[in-house]
């Protein structure tokens, strides 16, 4: 992964034309598209509304045709996770929206949330794998590096009935590809399979593709995925075929309670905005955006988030980065690079028709 | 739905799904809406977008109680003490809806003298029969205001109907659900006292009655801190008034118990005292599970009831035709037209065969005289009294409790049809299952023959579904059915057609109404599909020229009407397919009238007429709904007013008035005898005219209120298969409870074999506390094995702080352990069904089992396999003291398995 | 030559070294497969309307048909009920549809049978109607003990009616009242 250091050209001086960090206005112009292209469409999940159905899922799965999947990535293998009702996992070539459940308990005098996973003995704090154990997935080692075991195991559910209730949580959040402002998948393809839509989504292009897997290490959320029997990668692609004849993408339109919501990026900021002084009026200190600002690592993202706790607890990474952020001066050299083989090409080609 | 039908005059949710959005709390309690109604569920996120209380009363903290503002988890089988504890709580801080309680219910009825309360008999009413196991419910009944039955046009009839109404076998054939459209008949108008004061009026009894469930017995009963069920008492109460309305939803959290029948009394006498009922964003929202299973009460395939909840005439009633009216004659209600609803019925049967000289061919109707409900029906075919059996989109060898009890007698039939999309386990039960494991089942030993009949899938035919809130929609066919695949209607239509072809010249009385029916139906297309549509006209009915029906009104009792299903008179209306009809909704008004087609004639909120006060006037500006508009000199509003429209609220009965003339303005429940929402239901439930607190039959807690432990009319089946855990057994210590998830339906024939369903939730798994699984060494993700007096079965164990035990003031700790039923052997997704650790023991009312609460032993590891898991169940019956369950051939007694015959008939 | 130049036009690495996406990123980059991208809802020969066959909410649905194949089904926006939305079951109901574990052909077993055989449709109705006529005479009651009327037979039984349509329910009542049958139950019971 790209490391970060703040004498990064990149971050000290932007590139005008050809930014691969910061905010970028208007990302389809970026990407060659006319003045009159669509506006930059996106999602908003707002996870404090969401009943974890996983409609988005199914949706998804229908109208993209994907082959079932299960939590081992394993096609046809099923069997239970063992993590609350998430038997999905993540998202995967195969599962390109994924419904995350946490699990959350907090004692009457806790002073901030725990967090756990289902089967996490309440008395066996000390057992459990710590924080940096390998074995241990994102979204686990998230949940146990802010796990406050010792409290738990003096939390009596008899006694601690009054309000108790309150106490639990059990969060669920529908996440999907970003479709960054700033795509380290898109920039480092070398086929072009990758690439930014008219509408200011990300999508990968079956046609082109030849699966070396290179977006794969570029996405700091760890998305885009390889099929294995396939070799090319795929993710969410914000149902481009159904944005072409104006419907919304099928999660969205089947979300029951709205909690992913599509719609033209801006105003989908503005809604979340609302929503997140809402809620804090009504007391909701833990509610934050996420993916909202364009100002992080990635541009902000053209899918974005409410969520009620720290993005680790969803298995989301705190500050993603963009892989290709340092990119810009190395580009340069790759575009005289690509300009004078072209010219080889042609003159090949052109060459090769006169005989 | 009885517990509504005897509350209110008809057995269906009040309110609709998008109403809730006009809530200002709602209260979810047995149900888990955001699982099993996701999509309705919007409409509570609507209500709490809006500033509406969102509460959650489950056992389980589920993905319902994750959005809820407030989760209770009271003990399992808890909810009439729940309830009971609010009735108290607004009766003794009068915090009920005055005006409203004084006119639209019956709290001024004065009750009879020889009326003994349960709190007085410690857990029974009056006139208990302990042999039998029966009330006679004689003492239970209003004081009349004139000598009985002197409006009846036929005394001497409607006496002998009373007399009858206790019979045992009329008890046991479940007349309380005719009271699904009309409440339950009553003899006469009770005596009354406005004031409220007099000791026997139904309002002195039902603060006597509800006083001992304080918040302090409620916290004992249900595990729960007082605090928290003040913190529900006051959002409910401060949101029930002229200006502010709250909500209560159920499901078959409610249904599924031995008491479920008055659980829902409870919640009807509650949310009447609050005045909650015919209100905006007020009701009670019943949510049914399954496409058309409120259409399949309407227009039933039950046992026990005719089209439009006309009861089944039954041997010892109902010898004619008058006989059959006798109970609605000269009653006030719309019930009173009962005899014009089943001549346009047999005349829409038998056309002209029906005829004022045979009686309208009411002998052609065949008699009940019993309890032949389902699981009746399987008993009997166990000891080989069924020949025949058709299974059409429905799976008991999975879905019904106690499956294994299911699937034996399925291998006692002389043959079987089954109709459905996937090759479901009730279909292939003769070669797989758990009974040819452990060698109890072998296909040799079974004659039973079986016929897949493969079915269309909704979008393969056209028709109607009646979804929860009483709304027909039309489905247009999309495709054809592949192969041999057919409608329901034309397997029915064509078997009816051979079934007539074969007997044509027989002169067999008993084969005319058969050959007498009305069969000729047009069909359509290379398969000769009947058209749904012709079936749905005969529904709505006609008259006396061949004009489609607009309303049930317009139906008559001289033979010169028909209609097939009397509440569904008006689906037609205009000669028009109203359920067809799909005005999207951004074009109409909030309540969306020209959408499909709501029972009773496009009414789409219940009793509206009491959204107004006694003179018409809406209780609030903020709540107003249906009024009268005295210029017009009509009931007006935003639905169709569910009255008369222009009968004046100030309209006051002439003497000797009848049927609908005999109810007054004020009297909102037109279904009702009395025009009055029951608080006290002096007929209409088979265990007691109010809702006491029973213990579940298999309660791991001694009754905290009553000596009477469960409820004293439950019924059960006794048999090697049906064995029950005793209560409060040391061997069986756990409270067990069953519930679909989201990702599947029912017994998983829909689910189970679809991909994208099934790796959603892959396996069989039970969810069970921390402490649970500290307690008996239970490890997340691993399998356990569950055992009761019926067999044993594993899953895998998702241990969750969700599920939490209850400790009782006693020191008792109650272990919960939630057991979804979705699995079995076949489909992508499998396990052990966990319907078969279940046993039927059922509520009188309904025969309803009690599926929501039973108990059961968990240990970790897997269960042992072959001979050795009968072995292992009969040693815990031993140790439990219970009879035991070693059974004979394909199930039967042991002593009279005689191998390899079908039923004995 | 206009053929080359279309050829070359379509390639990525010209177009994005002549048009305005010179990382070719975006317009440059786009394939033949995404050029003729188009949604399977706009090829449809035709949109039906219906309701999810699941639960009781009654979600209106759109199921689109091509070539009489179902090639979606989504919910219908117009819906007062669901407002287009579906759940996760009413969003898989097309593999209720197209499932290839679907059986859509008789199967028979026969008495002490071991093995599923086939059967005609026809011949299976006929066999059907042979043994209706066979339980209902068997278990047939015209009085019970006390002489009163009960013209009906205990031989056969039927279960289900709650997944059905209300006309199925209504002749399945109405047939099985006039052959005499009582034991008729469904889903709503249980």
């Amino acid at each position: 992964m790209t490391s970060i250091s703040s004498a990064s050209p990149g971050l000290a001086m932007p590139d005008p034309k050809n930014r691969l960090f910061g905010p970028l206005p208007d990302v389809s112009a970026e990407a060659g598209y006319e003045e009159d292209h669509p506006k930059r469409v996106g999602f908003f999940t707002d996870t404090s509304v969401c009943i974890g159905c996983k409609a988005c899922e199914v949706a998804c799965k229908e109208w993209n045709t994907l082959p079932m999947d299960d939590s081992h990535g394993e096609r046809d293998a099923l069997g239970l996770s063992g993590m609350s009702y998430d038997n999905t996992g993540m998202l995967g070539a195969n599962s390109w929206r994924h419904v995350a459940f946490i699990e959350q308990s907090r004692a009457v005098d806790l002073p901030m949330p725990t967090h756990r996973r289902p089967g996490d003995d309440r008395s066996a704090g000390g057992d459990l794998p710590a924080p940096d154990s390998g074995d241990l997935d994102s979204t686990a080692k998230a949940q146990a590096s802010v796990l406050n075991a010792e409290a738990l195991s003096e939390f009596d559910p008899q006694t601690g009935q009054t309000g108790a209730d309150k106490q639990i949580r059990w969060l669920m959040s529908s996440d999907v590809c970003k479709h960054c402002t700033h795509a380290g998948c898109l920039d480092v393809c070398p086929t072009g399979a990758l690439f930014r839509t008219e509408f200011g989504t990300v999508v990968v292009q079956g046609d082109i593709c030849n699966g070396c897997g290179y977006c794969v290490a570029a996405c700091p959320y760890g998305v885009i995925d390889q099929r294995k029997d396939d070799g090319r990668v795929f993710k969410c692609t914000m149902c481009y075929d159904r944005l072409t004849d104006g419907l919304q993408p099928a999660c969205a339109t089947a979300c029951p309670t709205q909690s992913i919501q599509f719609g033209d990026l801006d105003e989908l900021q503005e809604r979340a905005d609302a929503r997140l002084a809402t809620l804090k009026a009504q007391g909701v200190e833990t509610a934050r955006l996420y993916g909202r600002d364009e100002n992080d690592g990635v541009g902000g993202d053209g899918a974005f988030f409410l969520l009620l706790d720290e993005p680790e607890v969803y298995g989301l990474p705190p500050d993603p980065i963009v892989t290709t952020r340092d990119l810009p001066a190395m580009w340069k050299a790759a575009g005289k690079a690509a300009a004078m083989m072209v010219g080889v090409a042609v003159t090949a080609i052109l060459g090769s028709r006169r005989r | 739905m009885p517990g509504l039908g005897a509350s209110f005059g008809r057995g269906g949710a009040t309110n609709f799904l998008e109403d809730l959005a006009n809530s200002d709390c709602i209260v979810i309690e047995g149900s888990n809406m955001a699982e099993c109604h996701p999509v309705g569920f919007q409409w509570v996120g609507e209500a709490k977008a809006r500033g509406a209380k969102i509460i959650h009363i489950d056992p389980r903290f589920t993905r319902t109680s994750a959005i809820a503002d407030l989760h209770v988890p009271l003990r399992i089988g808890t909810d009439i003490a729940f309830l009971g504890g609010l009735i108290n709580y607004v009766l003794s801080n009068e915090l009920y809806f005055k005006d409203y309680v004084v006119a639209y219910t019956n709290a001024a009825a004065l009750v009879g003298e020889e009326f003994v309360d349960s709190e007085d008999l410690d857990g029974l009413f009056s006139g208990y029969d302990a042999e039998n196991r029966q009330y006679d419910q004689d003492t239970w009944k209003y004081e009349p205001e004139e000598s009985e039955h002197s409006g009846s046009d036929n005394p001497a009839e409607a006496a002998e109907q009373d007399r009858t109404e206790n019979d045992p076998a009329v008890q046991g054939s479940d007349r309380a659900q005719a009271a699904g459209s009309g409440g339950p008949p009553i003899a006469s108008k009770p005596k009354r006292d406005e004031s409220l004061q007099h000791p026997r009026s139904v309002f002195q009894i039902l603060k006597r009655h509800f006083a001992r469930y304080t918040p302090e017995m409620v916290s004992e009963a249900c595990g729960i801190e007082p605090e928290v069920f003040e913190q529900v008492a006051r959002w409910v109460t401060e949101n029930s008034n002229r200006d502010r309305t709250t909500a209560w939803v159920y499901s078959v959290g409610w249904t599924q118990h031995s008491v479920g029948a008055q659980y829902i009394r409870t919640c009807s006498i509650l949310q009447t005292l609050l005045g909650n009922i015919g209100r905006p964003g007020g009701g009670i929202m019943a949510l049914r599970g399954h496409a058309s299973i409120q259409g399949s009460t309407d227009v039933p395939t039950l046992f026990n009831l005719l089209p439009g909840y006309l009861p089944m005439p039954h041997a010892h009633q109902h010898s004619s035709l008058e006989e059959f009216v006798a109970d609605a004659a000269g009653k006030a209600g719309f019930w009173g037209n009962k005899r014009d609803y089943m001549t346009s019925l047999l005349k829409a049967w038998w056309g002209e065969h029906a005829r004022e000289e045979n009686d309208f061919a009411f002998d052609y109707l065949p008699r009940i005289d019993g309890d032949h409900s389902s699981y009746r029906t399987i008993a009997d075919m166990i000891s080989g009294k069924v020949s025949g059996y058709f299974l059409v989109g429905e799976n008991p060898g999975v879905g019904h409790p106690n499956s294994r009890m299911n699937r034996f007698g399925l291998a006692n039939l002389d043959w079987l049809v089954v109709r459905d999309l996937q090759m479901i386990e009730s279909a292939t039960f003769w070669k797989e299952g758990p009974e040819h494991e452990t060698g109890e089942l072998k296909p040799e030993t079974i004659a039973t023959e079986v016929f897949f009949m493969p079915a269309a899938t909704h979008v393969e035919k056209e028709g109607t579904f009646t979804q929860t809130q009483r709304v027909l929609q039309w489905r247009h066919k999309a495709v054809e059915p592949p192969n041999d695949a057919r409608s329901d209607l034309w397997f029915y239509f064509h078997l009816g057609r051979i079934l007539r072809e074969r007997l044509k010249d027989s002169t067999d009385p008993r084969d005319r109404p058969l050959l007498d029916l009305t069969w000729d139906y047009p069909t359509e297309g290379e398969t000769a599909d009947p058209s749904a549509a012709a079936v749905l006209r005969e529904i709505n009915g006609y008259g006396p020229h061949g004009e489609l029906l607009n309303s049930y009104m317009q139906m008559k009792s001289d033979g010169s009407t028909s209609g097939g299903c009397w509440i569904y008179t008006g689906v037609y209306a205009d000669g028009v397919n109203q359920a067809a009809r799909r005005k999207p909704a951004k074009e109409q008004g909030p309540v969306a009238s020209e959408w499909g087609w709501a029972w009773p004639l496009n009414r789409r909120m219940l009793y509206n007429r009491a959204s107004a006060d006694p003179d018409g006037k809406p209780w609030s500006e903020r709540k107003k709904y249906v009024w009268w508009d005295e210029d017009a000199g009509e009931w007006t509003g935003l639905d169709v007013p569910d009255f008369e429209k222009k009968k004046r609220p100030d309209y006051v009965p002439p003497d000797g008035a009848k049927a609908q003339d005999a109810l007054a303005g004020n009297d909102p429940f037109v279904m009702q005898g009395d025009g009055k929402a029951w608080l006290y239901a002096p007929a209409g439930l088979v265990d007691g005219p109010l809702p006491t607190h029973y213990e579940p039959a298999e309660s791991v807690v001694e009754n905290p209120l009553y000596k009477q432990q469960a409820n004293p009319t439950l019924e059960q089946f006794d048999g090697p298969w049906n064995r029950a855990n005793p209560a409060r057994s040391e061997v069986f210590p756990f409270q067990v409870t069953t519930y679909r998830l989201t990702e599947h339906h029912t017994a998983g024939g829909m689910s189970r074999t679809l991909p994208y369903l099934a790796e959603l939730q892959p396996e069989f798994f039970v969810e069970i506390s921390p402490e649970l699984a500290r307690l008996r060494g239970l490890s997340n993700g691993e399998f356990a094995t569950l055992v009761s007096a019926r067999t044993a079965i594993e899953a895998k164990v998702l241990v969750t702080e969700r599920m939490r035990p209850i400790k009782l003031r006693d020191g008792t700790v109650v272990h919960q352990i939630g057991m979804p039923y979705h699995w079995s052997y076949a489909g992508i997704s499998t396990g052990d069904a966990a319907n078969d650790l279940l046993g039927i023991v059922m509520d009188a009312n309904t025969h309803i089992q009690e599926s929501k609460v039973s108990s059961c032993d968990i240990v970790a590891g897997r269960r042992p396999r072959g001979p050795e898991l009968l072995e292992f169940v009969e040693a815990y019956r031993k140790r439990a003291g219970v009879q035991s369950g070693r059974v004979g051939v394909n199930g039967r007694e042991p002593v009279d398995a005689d191998a390899g015959q079908g039923s004995k008939l | 030559m206009p053929g080359v130049k279309t050829w070359l036009e379509s390639w990525p690495v010209y177009r994005q070294l002549t048009g305005s996406d010179p990382l070719g990123r975006g317009k440059a980059a786009r394939s033949k497969a995404t050029e003729a991208t188009v949604s399977r809802t706009a090829t449809a020969d035709r949109v039906v309307k219906s309701v999810c066959p699941y639960c009781a909410v009654g979600c209106a649905q759109n199921v689109y048909v091509k070539d009489e194949k179902i090639v979606q089904i989504e919910g219908d926006p117009n819906s007062p009920i669901n407002r287009g939305r579906l759940c996760p079951k009413g969003s898989a109901s097309k593999q209720l549809v197209t499932s290839p574990s679907r059986v859509t052909t008789v199967k028979y077993r026969r008495p002490h049978g071991t093995e599923w055989e086939d059967l005609e449709l026809d011949t299976a109705m006929e066999m059907i109607a042979d043994r209706v006529l066979d339980a209902r005479r068997k278990g047939w009651q015209d009085t019970d003990d006390a002489g009163r009327t009960l013209r009906r037979t205990m031989g056969l039984a039927s279960l289900g009616g709650a997944t059905l349509d209300n006309e199925e329910n209504y002749l399945m009542k109405k047939l099985y009242s006039a052959l005499g049958a009582v034991q008729i139950e469904n889903q709503a019971r249980i």
